[in-house]
């Protein structure tokens, strides 16, 4: 089953800005003066590019808090 | 202290006998047919809200008034008790709740509503918080109900699926189950028949001023939803020459210069000047204070209510207050008005609640509506304090 087009989420509840997921993921997620994870694509939750996805996988693995993921595009946070 | 402006309904003060029982499709339809929408700040519409809850739901009332200018909650819970209970009875019958809680702020006195819980053998379950700015955002507030610290969750889980003991949770604010109360009495037209066709029936207005001069009456007023500013203002004696600016919809607001008096409070009339009636917060600012002293006030004030759990909050809020409050200084380094901004569009998004976002929707304002006084500060001016560096 394919997953469909997918979305990066940041867990701002867990996210303690290691700064990861921007090292691996510098297409989509840039480090804000303080090192937290900022969109680069101006959308709250950035769409992941099919190309990207490999790369958005490692960061959400990478990440130590297990604050980054991957959702499908249809689950919207209110 | 109550103003007396036309429209009484909440604090008409009357006994309206026995709330009717809905079933649940006729809830959803008498609360679709009314328009009514959430008082207690994000204006969503309540029939949606209701018909988006799974089955065996806990219903919430949010009396925690964690706004610092709202009043209402307190009022409403002090003189109609009655209707908010009623409110919350009528949806835990109608949606076969398994809970039914009320949550009251730690500035409201729940003495009134345990009496008369008390009296009608009421089920519900009323809970005395504490808690700051952020304590009523629903995921907190459900958060503290459930035993866990008051702090807002992640939203990728809304507490509308998983919530207090883990069930679907309807969070309503106080206001909002009043006016079901009586919308569930005399029907939909009757709602309708005050407030504009899109924003239909009345809300309650808490009425600051920035000083005593500014808002000789403060207090808390029910008008009909598209009631101008401007009579408003007359119902507390503001002098208008007086008053430079209105700040509608609470500290996550929108300010609005004195040009924008005529704006009806309501939705549609307050989208063109990027405002929302919110949760009926009127604050009116003196011409003899400071406008950008004052808002760098509120920016630090709601930056040090941050519930310190999300990084851009954390960090962000507390720079941005900062930086206003330097650009307040007359003589100011103009590279300081530039920063603001970055900064209030740096946060926003970034965190579990709202609280970055309105934070920075408050400061975005105050460079928008007091362009002015920024440029008269950068210049060593300030015509508030009548002095130049």
């Amino acid at each position: 089953m394919s997953p469909g087009p997918q979305r990066l989420h940041v867990d701002w509840t867990r996210c303690d800005g290691h700064g990861s997921c921007a090292e691996l993921l510098p297409e989509l997620l840039a480090l804000d003066d303080w090192g937290f994870p900022v969109s680069r694509t101006g959308e709250r939750e950035p769409a992941v590019p099919a190309a990207l996805e490999g790369h958005a996988r490692r960061a959400q693995k990478a990440c130590p808090l297990l604050a980054l993921r991957l959702i499908s595009a249809g689950t919207r946070a209110p | 202290m109550t103003l007396t402006l036309a429209t009484q309904r909440l604090l008409a003060g009357l006994d309206h006998g026995p709330a009717p029982q809905l079933t649940a499709d006729g809830l959803v339809d008498l609360v679709e047919a009314s328009g009514l929408t959430g008082r207690g700040g994000a204006g969503f519409p309540t029939a949606r809200k209701i018909r988006s809850i799974g089955r065996g739901p806990v219903v919430v009332g949010n009396a925690m008034e964690s706004e610092f200018l709202s009043h209402k909650d307190a009022l409403l819970l002090r003189s109609a008790p009655g209707l908010v209970l009623d409110g919350l009875e009528i949806l835990a019958v109608a949606l076969r709740a398994r809970r039914t809680l009320l949550a009251v702020g730690h500035r409201i006195d729940p003495g009134p509503v345990r009496e008369q819980v008390a009296v009608r053998r009421s089920p519900v379950e009323v809970r005395h918080l504490d808690g700051g700015f952020v304590a009523g955002q629903e995921s907190a507030l459900v958060n503290r109900l459930d035993g866990r610290p008051g702090l807002p969750g992640d939203p990728l889980v809304p507490v509308r699926k998983r919530g207090v003991d883990g069930r679907p949770t309807l969070v309503v604010n106080a206001e909002t189950l009043a006016q079901l109360a009586l919308l569930a009495r005399y029907g939909a037209d009757w709602f309708r028949s005050v407030g504009t066709p899109e924003d239909p029936g009345t809300f309650l207005v808490s009425l600051t001023g920035s000083s005593r001069e500014v808002v000789p009456r403060p207090g808390v007023v029910e008008v009909a939803r598209g009631t101008p500013l401007r009579d408003v203002l007359a119902s507390a004696g503001t002098p208008l020459p007086r008053a430079r600016a209105v700040l509608v919809g609470g500290y996550h607001g929108t300010w609005l210069p004195l040009a924008a008096l005529d704006a009806p409070l309501s939705r549609e009339g307050l989208a063109p000047y990027g405002a929302t009636p919110g949760a009926g917060v009127v604050h009116v600012l003196d011409r003899r204070a400071c406008p950008l002293r004052t808002s760098a006030d509120v920016a630090s004030y709601l930056a040090r209510e941050s519930a310190g759990q999300c990084g851009p909050c954390v960090n962000g809020l507390p720079r941005m207050a900062d930086t206003l409050a330097r650009l307040a200084v007359p003589g100011a380094d103009p590279r300081l008005a530039p920063e603001v901004q970055r900064l209030q569009a740096l946060v926003r998004g970034r965190g579990a609640c709202a609280h970055p976002d309105g934070t920075a929707h408050f400061v975005a304002s105050t460079m928008r509506v007091f362009a002015g006084h920024v440029e008269a500060h950068l210049r060593g001016e300030c015509h508030a304090l009548g002095r130049s560096a």
